[in-house]
């Protein structure tokens, strides 16, 4: 799960880390008010759920209030496409108006999970305000990393050799020590799945500040903290993807015509490989859990369809302990209540598999069974010719 | 002979009394494995089909002598429940739950390292031994006895798997699922190291998946040790790139994750990659022509 960047800044504010000044603004009328209150020289940042923003137009520096109000009428309903967007874009409903801050270094901070060690890890890099990923593939001495055991938690003096090796010295090297640990509680206690501060900046008058900011929440831990739905911009996201949020339904919008319903998230990827395979284009990855029920079922076929760019639709079920018969059921509830009329191709393996194949034959739906994946795969790219 | 578990195996269920670990209970003693007891706190005293339950896992150890938990706790509970496996001192925990929080997880994970517990998942299938023994949620029909060795990090995509191994003509040893989640127990190498030593395990195939280095891992630890052949399907080769990654992910394992990688580097250790899901088998019997 993820927030903006103005939600991230008044988090580590309230665990102590410095950020710029700053209002979250909603009309052009009150980016021009908060530049005015930052004394006219300030940053208008456009808030969307996607890094890149800078070179996508999406980030400026004005000098009057005037000017604020321009670039953010100009910015509001605007969608900004970067490289983590998709061609589509995003669209800018909010903006951040922060002081401007004259800087004199900047640095890379963040805290993740480590795959390897099965620990958080701190990473720290003295290139800071850049892609990250870029500076650890050009020049991997730069990045400074350390996994951090929890039975001891992060120490002062692991956080210390981190801002020695960042090059910082006297007061401001123990205020970033303290920075580091307070980044570490944050991370704990917020269950996150990545905090990171890119840049952070000491500046010309010498403060430690984190001029900007990500999270992402573990969507696991969400039953902990009750208050991050309500964080949620749903405007951000694709309207299907929140539905089928909803129904604990894994689905991200592709490109093609064929409509995916695969139960278990690694299965849904092979089923899009054979797809492609067989010269077919996915137009949907969905996941409706290992264990796909009858209600989830439905509920995915409702989703796969409220896409106009459906043309088709291939259900790879492999049941196992599930019943065919029940799945088969789902399905021609939910195509009915649709009035589906789209060409189906339902490939199902587990319990009870010419029963539920029987029922859907005789459903009256433009259902086709297969009797494999590749069988499956070669029907519906055929149906849809 | 298999691996992790057999038909003396002695079965406790952590959640017997929830509502799939009672069906899932229900589901492996059907297939044959020993279902001796059952936990759930507050519950201690109860028996459930047939099955005695205990307030906690020490005196579920003591009274029945089970040596393996399969794990159904709903995820506030689970990284407790899979501590306290571990301080009970079993040979295996499978822990089928998913959705545990990454926080809880690298403790349990820590704790476990240093205890003579092997954890398998969380968030997995679990592992079968065709004919003797299931400890998970994986359906029993599909399965063969047999000599090939399957380890996954994917659930419904091993059935796939394992159906058309069986189709093929090829039995299993044993079947273990580790998990998709980002801390897991047994990885791909801890698995392939068992597989390795076991005289009836005669070849094994691999599913892994895009995301993290765990299949580079395996491929250059199959090239050094490996002494039996080893056939791979990897998923998601058309996947849209970077929507589960975080930035600061794929630095750590050095930009790592993409299937065309892991692929390459597979073949480069000499196993054989399946180049379609659908050809799975096949490639498994290739694998054995050309080694065996």
């Amino acid at each position: 799960m993820n927030i903006h960047e103005y939600q991230a800044k008044e988090i580590l504010n309230a665990y102590g880390i410095p950020v710029p000044r700053g209002r979250v603004a909603l009309t052009s009328d009150q980016v021009e008010r908060a530049c005015k209150e930052m004394g006219g020289r300030c940053v208008i940042k456009a808030q969307i759920y996607a890094g890149g923003r800078g070179k996508a137009g999406g980030v400026k520096l004005v000098h009057v209030p005037e000017q604020a109000q321009e670039f953010g009428k100009e910015l509001f309903g605007k969608r900004l496409v970067t490289p983590q967007t998709g061609p589509e874009g995003l669209k800018v409903r909010r903006i951040l108006v922060e002081e401007a801050v004259d800087i004199a270094r900047e640095f890379y901070l963040s805290i993740t999970l480590d795959r390897e060690t099965s620990r958080y890890c701190l990473i720290a890099s003295a290139e800071g305000g850049v892609d990250i990923e870029e500076v650890a593939r050009k020049s991997p001495e730069k990045i400074h990393l350390f996994a951090i055991d929890p039975y001891t938690g992060l120490r002062p003096y692991q956080a210390r050799k981190i801002a020695l090796a960042l090059g910082l010295t006297g007061s401001v090297c123990e205020d970033c020590v303290e920075l580091i640990l307070n980044l570490y509680r944050c991370c704990l206690e917020k269950d996150c799945q990545l905090v990171e501060i890119n840049p952070l900046v000491v500046t010309k008058a010498g403060w430690l500040l984190a001029m900007d900011a990500k999270f992402t929440f573990d969507d696991n831990a969400v039953f902990r903290h009750r208050e991050y739905p309500d964080m949620v911009d749903y405007s951000q996201l694709d309207p299907l993807e929140i539905n089928a949020g909803k129904y604990d339904l894994a689905y991200i919008k592709l490109k093609g015509n064929i409509g995916c319903m695969v139960n278990g998230a690694g299965l849904a990827m092979a089923t899009l490989d054979v797809l492609k395979e067989f010269g077919g284009e996915p137009a949907n990855f969905l996941d409706v859990g290992g264990g796909a029920t009858r209600e989830k079922v439905a509920e995915a076929f409702k989703i796969i369809l409220e896409d106009c760019d459906a043309k088709g639709v291939f259900v790879n079920i492999f049941g196992g302990i599930m019943r065919c018969d029940i799945i088969a059921q789902g399905i021609i509830e939910a195509a009915g209540e649709v009035k589906c009329i789209l060409p189906i191709v339902v490939r199902m393996d587990g319990s009870k598999v010419e029963e539920g194949k029987k029922l859907l034959l005789d459903s009256g739906l433009n259902v086709q069974c297969a009797d494999n994946l590749g069988d499956g795969a070669a029907r519906i790219v055929k149906m849809l010719g | 002979m298999s691996i992790l578990i057999n038909k003396d195996s002695k079965i406790l269920v952590q959640g017997i009394t929830g509502r799939s670990g009672l069906f899932h209970t229900q589901q492996c003693r059907d297939y044959g494995s020993k279902i001796v007891a059952g936990v759930t706190p507050g519950r201690g005293g109860i028996h459930i089909e047939g099955i005695p339950v205990f307030n906690t896992v020490a005196e579920a150890v003591h009274y029945t002598h089970a040596t393996v938990s399969m794990i159904f706790v709903p995820p506030p509970a689970a990284a407790d429940a899979i501590l306290e496996a571990c301080d009970a001192g079993l040979d295996l925990a499978v822990c089928i739950t998913e959705g545990i929080p990454i926080r809880d997880m690298v403790l349990a994970r820590r704790y476990q390292e240093e205890s003579r517990t092997r954890l398998v998942g969380p968030n997995c299938p679990g592992v079968i031994t065709p004919g003797e023994c299931k400890v998970g949620i994986m359906p029993g029909y599909i399965h063969r006895k047999g000599k090939i060795g399957v380890v996954s990090r994917s659930g419904t995509l091993t059935y796939e798997a394992v159906k058309q191994l069986t189709d093929s003509g090829l039995g299993q040893s044993t079947g273990v699922g580790i998990g998709g989640d980002p801390i897991i127990g047994m990885k791909f190498i801890d698995v392939l190291q068992l597989f390795n030593e076991d005289p009836d395990t005669e070849g094994v195939f691999m599913i892994g998946e895009i995301g993290g280095g765990a299949e580079e891992e395996a491929a250059f630890w199959i090239r050094d040790n490996m002494k039996k052949p080893v056939a791979a399907f990897i998923a998601g080769v058309t996947a849209p790139p970077g929507k589960r990654m975080g930035h600061a992910g794929a630095i750590i394992t050095g930009g790592k994750g993409k299937a065309e990688d892991k692929i390459r580097t597979l073949e480069e250790c000499g196993v054989t990659v399946a180049t379609s899901p659908t050809r799975m088998g096949e490639a498994m019997l290739t694998a054995l022509g050309g080694k065996g």
